[in-house]
């Protein structure tokens, strides 16, 4: 047992250390029918606040939602937390200065207005009049000040992300005014900003991992471990406040019983289903389509063999066949990707599916090539909680047998993965989504120079180090389409030198129960809780 | 003697289901009708039929050559489980009721150690150390389920140690480890047949459960539990997914009991 309990310090420990997002996808396509029809079926805004305002003065007490959630949260303090799924449901307890809204562009939050010098060195920040933290407390210029020198390391200790290294200093001339001066002009700082990690806490704080004090729209009443967290609608929250009173979040961690949970009454929302989960739900469900914006790929180690020979790594590629991939995992849905970008990125995706189209023999001659004319087996490791992975796992390992090569699945707990995979770097190969904390291109791609920090699969190539050096310096310029254009460059050489098995943007389902609606989604990996009301 | 006596119905039936069963993983072994990991989109969740007896999984993969596969797996898995602990607590249980004394006071008490976990539980530590997998899962088990063959083996041989023919052998100058094998444990056989067969069973629901989990036998290979727990999703639209395997647990778990009733009732 006490082995088990340092491996538990270990795995905690593991999670204090790792700052950036990695993000587990879990769902797929979806069988209601029809082409996305969520968004059109949701209601304005106007009138969701009509509906939800008579609804909160009657009925308040049964004002609640019972949402699953497929792990518990590794942190409750934005600055140490560090799975997506811990971080898009701390999107609703906690706040930057500024936020995303479900189109993908920033508005402010808790600051309420901002502004930019000329060089772009220099940002200053208006707080937001009048507003406060759960605890009744106004939020003060010294409380920004305080979150986002943690952030960036200025009060002592690492930067908790590396684009934060990027700030100089954090001054306060009045009550109402943050600046922040930084090092080199970026353009992606106030992006930076929004991200889970840079949300505004109390100076004062003592221990938010027990007692986590915001300004978003819920806040936190209690939490099981394992088990539930209980959250309440903040009253004074300074912008429209939620619709529905309470919310317990329930940990499902077995994938295979969330449709049993659905159906027996014990949750309420699941946000992401397989589509063979979606067509068990029956009438009493609606089931929404969007996607996950995620990069589900099998992630080689780089350093290890027989992975650290690109011509192997591109005869997996062509041995893989995407589409039939999507066809028996989510029923054809879903958007194929070639490398590590999705669609919703806009200007900065670019579209390299054709860079590997499925082609056994060329598969086996680049494998005779690099030496491995009988293939070879290796060993894919898969968080168990994720459905869509571990089929998607079981497809591609059927498919690599054509090629002679042996993929052995192992199924392993997030908890372990977070610490061996992604922070460890012990492995072969792993079936993950990963996503971003911020509709910027670097928030994609950093992670692939060589030196980076959270470079889990050890990707080293000088030719995209170069390239993404001049992104940068091409950013810092302010030159955006030279930026784009290394950013596109950066994307071609991780799909010609296939750094990955790019397979999917995974097509998200949600399941809501009849009787709840107003479910938005996000271009990014954000659930808002805020947003949902009560139809009956 | 056997001969005599007749058989009880117990036995009987017992022997005829577990026949049938051990027909079929022998089967299991030689060969199944499609490759198990093999997958077919056009039959995906496809009913039962005269091409596919107990229809196909999610995958297109025929349930039937799963089955048969998976019963192979969970047969092989508890089979090596039972004998790790049989075997093994057996000469825990043998030695320690044989000579009594202060061996017999440290192995029993880290015997009610091990006892007092739970099989599953203890077996979740080990895997969450070592790994998940097959292997993992039998040298786990197997650990488990030392403790309650050492207990019986020990309470057989402390009866016998003072009866007359023990004595006399030692008299005899038989050697000690000659009296404990060859003339105490065959006397105690009766017994540790039926827990043999009371913890094979235990061992085909530990190594379901295991699966259920997703820590025992890894996809795509099957295992009944495995399979149970992947058609969970598909309970109402794809029923027989999930009631075949599951009939094949109750079935093996049926039969060894059943036998392990016939053979005490003798």
């Amino acid at each position: 047992m006490t082995k088990r309990g340092q491996k538990l310090v270990k795995v905690l420990f593991a999670s204090m250390l790792l700052t950036l997002t990695v993000a587990l996808g879990g769902c797929s396509g979806d069988k209601a029918g029809g082409d996305s029809t969520q968004i059109a079926d949701t209601p304005s805004t106007e009138n969701s606040e009509a509906n939800a305002g008579t609804a909160n003065e009657t009925e308040d007490a049964k004002s609640h939602i019972t949402i699953g959630i497929p792990q518990d949260l590794d942190s409750l303090v934005p600055s140490l937390s560090q799975g997506a799924g811990t971080q898009e449901i701390l999107f609703n307890i906690y706040e930057g200065l500024v936020k995303p809204d479900s189109e993908g562009n920033l508005i402010p939050a808790v600051a309420s207005d901002y502004s930019m010098s000329e060089d772009g060195l220099v940002y200053t920040f208006t707080l937001r009049e009048g507003i406060k933290f759960h605890n009744g407390n106004p939020v003060s210029v010294a409380d920004v000040k305080y979150s986002i020198e943690t952030c960036a390391g200025l009060n002592g200790g690492e930067p908790v992300i590396s684009a934060f290294s990027n700030v100089a200093s954090v001054e306060t001339p009045d009550e109402r005014t943050v600046v922040i001066t930084l090092k080199e002009a970026s353009s992606s700082f106030v992006a930076i900003l929004s991200t889970a990690e840079a949300a505004i806490v109390p100076a004062d704080a003592e221990d938010l991992q027990n007692h986590p004090v915001g300004t978003g729209p819920y806040k936190f009443v209690s939490r099981s471990l394992q088990e539930n967290v209980e959250l309440e609608r903040f009253d004074e929250y300074w912008g429209e406040p939620a619709h529905i009173k309470n919310i317990t979040l329930k940990v499902i961690a077995d994938s295979d019983s969330i449709v049993m949970n659905l159906k027996g009454g014990a949750i309420d929302m699941f946000a992401r289903i397989s589509t063979a989960q979606a067509a068990e739900l029956g009438e009493d469900f609606e089931v929404l389509e969007g996607t996950m914006n995620l990069v589900q790929a099998m992630y080689l180690n780089n350093a290890v063999a027989p992975f650290d020979n690109e011509k192997v790594r591109q005869a997996l590629c062509y041995a893989v066949n995407k589409q039939e991939i999507l066809d028996f995992v989510s029923e054809g849905k879903g958007t194929p990707v070639g490398s590590s970008m999705f669609p919703a990125f806009g200007k900065y995706y670019v579209d390299l599916n054709d860079t590997y189209t499925t082609d056994i023999e060329k598969a086996k001659a680049l494998l005779t090539e690099a030496g491995y004319p009988d293939g070879f087996s290796f060993t894919v490791k898969v968080p168990s909680n994720y459905q869509q992975h571990i089929d998607t796992a079981q497809v591609i390992a059927e498919q690599l047998k054509q090629i002679g090569v042996t993929a052995n699945i192992e199924l392993i707990e997030w908890e372990t993965w977070l610490n061996d995979v992604y922070q460890g770097r012990d492995f072969e190969a792993t079936l993950v989504g990963v996503d971003a904390s911020t509709v910027t291109a670097g928030a994609m791609l950093s992670r692939f120079r060589s030196d980076a920090h959270n470079n889990f699969t050890n990707y080293n190539n000088a030719e995209y180090d170069a390239a993404y050096e001049e992104a940068l310096a091409a950013e810092t310029a302010s030159d955006d389409d030279k930026a784009t254009e290394c950013y596109k460059k950066c994307e071609t050489i991780l799909a010609q030198t296939a750094a990955n098995v790019y397979i999917q943007d995974i097509c998200e389902l949600v399941a809501i129960r009849k009787g709840f609606a107003g479910y938005e989604f996000y271009p990014l990996y954000i659930q808002d809780f805020s947003k949902l009301y009560i139809t009956e | 003697m056997k001969k005599k006596k007749a058989y009880s119905t117990n036995f009987i039936i017992g022997a005829v289901i577990t026949g049938i069963v051990l027909v079929m993983i022998i089967i299991g072994f030689i060969h199944t009708p499609y490759d198990i990991t093999k997958m077919n989109s056009a039959v995906k969740l496809a009913p039962p039929s005269l091409k596919h007896l107990m229809g196909c999984d999610n995958f297109g993969r025929d349930i039937f050559s799963r089955v048969l596969k998976g019963m192979g797996n969970t047969f092989v898995i508890a089979f090596a489980t039972v004998t790790i602990g049989a075997v093994c607590g057996v000469v825990i249980g043998a030695f320690t009721g044989f000579f009594g004394g202060w061996l017999d006071e440290v192995l029993m008490r880290i015997n009610d150690v091990l006892f007092a976990f739970p099989s599953i539980l203890l077996a979740l530590v080990f895997v969450s150390i070592f790994g998940t997998g097959k292997y993992n899962v039998v040298a786990a088990l197997g650990i488990a389920f030392i403790p309650s063959f050492a207990r019986i083996v020990r309470g057989e041989f402390i009866k016998y140690r003072e009866m007359d023919y023990v004595k006399s052998a030692r008299l005899a100058g038989v050697s000690q480890i000659r009296i404990i094998f060859v003339h105490i444990l065959p006397n105690t056989m009766t017994v540790l047949l039926s827990s043999i067969m009371i913890g094979f069973n235990n061992a085909v629901l530990a190594e379901a459960g295991m699966s259920y989990l997703g820590i025992g036998v890894q996809p795509p290979d099957a295992s009944l539990g495995s399979m149970l727990s992947e058609s969970q999703t598909y309970l109402f639209s794809a029923p027989w997914y999930a009631i075949f395997p599951g009939a094949m647990i109750i079935l093996m778990v049926l039969g060894f009991s059943l036998l392990a009733d016939g053979i005490k009732e003798k």
